[in-house]
């Protein structure tokens, strides 16, 4: 045993709260473009409003399951979990910002018109001021999260087509998207980690678990196709080199995927993908959307000049 | 054991609490002792875990995404918290599985702060400032506290818990510089947080019954009352900087004590909600409990799966 007098430093939590440093403050003490000081000149031969458009999609996919998983917080099994799970919502939370702030700078006409004087960032314009029409997620991320079984398999196949995704656009001729996939890549080898070892787990479980899993997979695999259909914007994108044609994805995914499911004892469900074209990307969404951007909004739309 | 070596044990206890040295997980020490820790630690515990409802109420309707990130990442934190004084906890020989039967079953308590319901986002800030605060203030002492693995996680979570109260306080301050609704939904945030943030630091010393026994231990440092009054000078100040008014008629600066006297919380009202009568008991714990049920198949699994790898 050692003595102790460690509340020196403890007992001035207090001192620094009226003025004092602010680099004390976690995420600054004030709003901070997150591409500040990023040079975001649209590179030569891209065309900055198709730039915008597909940030909009890659953002949107990563706000709007952000926004799903950030449900499970203090309704995961075991605390662990609710850590994971939030971890991960963070993550995709924080490419998020980034990637609807790439679409403000790249093309100030996709955000939308507020009051003047308004305070609200370009990022928040876009995240709580577009409408449902607007929206260019993928419909697989907007559904309700279902039991963690659900949330499991669905986590498996949206973080390894991510993973796919973002490796796919390290090489971009857009350096801040080239940046923002850099980043993600390793947050994202993660999620794809977590989701697989709960995967097998649940699959060589119990019965229960097993039967919960088959479950969660037949629920989620119809939109799945969805991930690799591709819109008009995304194939301008590829041929422009800032984007990924996400057909191009697919058999790298499908490996990976068909590699958890060996490992599990299980196969691929025997369903038909639902419909042939990108909806979700088209801006066409199920009804579970209304409901989620109603909640994600509600506040920020209540005051349209506030500053938080 | 004969009564020599029980006594030389006894006697080595004391003298580490006298030279408030730290007691180890593997020492001796009196039943009542451990019991005393455990019922603490896990009530610590237990109000992370429950603190965690009320704030987590925010995290789809944060205003912006900036705000979001902030908020997800303190939430997360209240989980690690509660993670870490779990495990404070086993080392006492009970499992967290244990302590969470007793939360659900009401055998255990949590801090009586999260019996009241978040009703606007201002309250994020609010709870940040205020409930944070008089945590932090009851916490630091602990930091000092006698049992070991107890006073280490604290000395971790009073470090995150100021980082927290800091937020709250910048959010309530950048609302403060809105518009005349942001400034009028922050007043009545801290109009209904005042009086039970005080009531955090439990009831005055007069009527405290664990107290003496507690401070003789060591395991806890200061009286409700004091640590109640510090509370009380350190916000009036940060009140007067953010621009609003602490609803308490009473609330004047003492000279002669070098203090400010103040009101008297409903203390009423503090006993029906220890009760369980307050606005959110039985939610909390209805949520804890759902929570946890539908987890079981999950935590079953996982113990079968990792059966069958060993």
């Amino acid at each position: 045993m050692e003595s102790h007098d460690l509340d020196l430093d403890h007992d001035s939590v207090y001192d620094g709260l009226l003025g004092g440093d602010p680099s004390q403050w976690a995420f600054g003490t004030d709003f901070e473009d997150p591409l500040a000081g990023v040079d975001t000149t649209i590179p030569a031969g891209v065309d900055g409003a198709t730039l915008a458009a597909y940030c909009l999609m890659l953002g949107d996919d990563a706000l709007v399951y952000a926004h799903r998983l950030s449900e499970w917080t203090s309704n995961a099994p075991d605390l662990e979990d609710d850590i994971a799970l939030a971890n991960i919502a963070l993550d995709l939370l924080g490419q998020a910002r980034l990637l609807l702030a790439r679409a403000a700078a790249a093309d100030a006409g996709v955000v939308p018109g507020l009051p003047e004087g308004s305070p609200v960032p370009a990022e928040d314009a876009l995240a709580f001021f577009r409408d449902e029409l607007a929206f260019r997620n993928v419909r697989f991320v907007e559904a309700v999260n279902g039991d963690f079984a659900v949330t499991i398999a669905r986590l498996l196949l949206f973080a390894t087509h991510r993973l796919a995704l973002l490796q796919g656009l390290v090489p971009s001729v857009d350096p801040v998207l080239a940046a923002i996939a850099a980043k993600g890549v390793k947050e994202v080898t993660y999620h794809r980690d977590y989701a697989a070892r709960w995967f097998v787990t649940l699959a060589q479980g119990t019965d229960e678990s097993r039967r919960r899993l088959l479950a969660g997979l037949q629920t989620v695999w119809p939109t799945y196709a969805e991930l690799f259909r591709c819109s008009d914007v995304e194939a301008v994108a590829a041929r422009q080199a800032f984007g990924v044609d996400p057909r191009v994805l697919e058999p790298e995914v499908d490996a990976v995927v068909d590699h958890v499911l060996a490992t599990s004892g299980l196969e691929r469900p025997d369903l038909p993908p639902s419909g042939t074209r990108p909806l979700g990307r088209e801006g066409q969404h199920t009804e579970a959307m209304g409901h989620l951007l109603a909640e994600l909004q509600v506040v920020a739309r209540a005051h349209p000049m506030g500053k938080w | 054991m004969t009564d020599t070596v029980q006594a030389d044990r006894q006697a080595d206890f004391e003298r580490t609490i006298e030279r408030h040295d730290r007691i180890e997980p593997r020492d001796w020490m009196p039943e009542k002792y451990r019991a005393t820790v455990v019922r603490q630690v896990a009530q610590h515990a237990h109000s992370e875990i429950i603190g965690m409802q009320p704030e987590g109420n925010w995290l789809t309707r944060a205003p912006s995404l900036r705000r979001k990130a902030i908020l997800l990442a303190k939430v997360q934190d209240e989980a690690g918290h509660g993670l870490y004084l779990y495990s404070a906890c086993e080392t006492l020989g009970v499992t967290r599985g244990e302590l969470t039967q007793k939360l659900i079953d009401g055998r255990q308590k949590y801090s009586s702060i999260f019996n009241y319901p978040a009703l606007s986002y201002a309250d994020v800030g609010t709870i940040g400032w205020l409930v944070d605060g008089a945590a932090i203030c009851n916490q630091v002492p602990l930091c000092r506290t006698s049992y070991g693995p107890y006073g280490r996680a604290m000395i971790r979570i009073c470090k995150e818990e100021s980082f927290h109260q800091r937020q709250g306080f910048e959010l309530l301050m950048t609302m403060m510089s809105g518009t005349d609704e942001q400034r009028a939904m922050v007043q009545e945030s801290v109009d209904r947080f005042w009086w039970p943030a005080l009531m955090m630091f439990g009831p005055p010393d007069a009527e405290s019954p664990n107290t003496a026994q507690s401070m003789a231990w060591g395991i806890k440092r200061d009286t409700n009352d004091d640590l109640r009054q510090k509370f009380v000078d350190m916000s009036v100040p940060q009140a007067r900087a953010l621009g609003v008014t602490l609803p308490d008629p009473d609330l004047a600066w003492n000279e002669e004590r070098g203090h400010h006297d103040f009101g008297q919380p409903d203390w009423h009202e503090f006993a029906a909600v220890v009760a369980g009568s307050g606005p959110c008991n039985a939610q909390r714990i209805a949520h804890r409990k759902r929570a946890h049920d539908e987890g079981a198949w999950v935590r079953e699994a996982a113990t079968a799966f990792a059966a069958k790898e060993a």
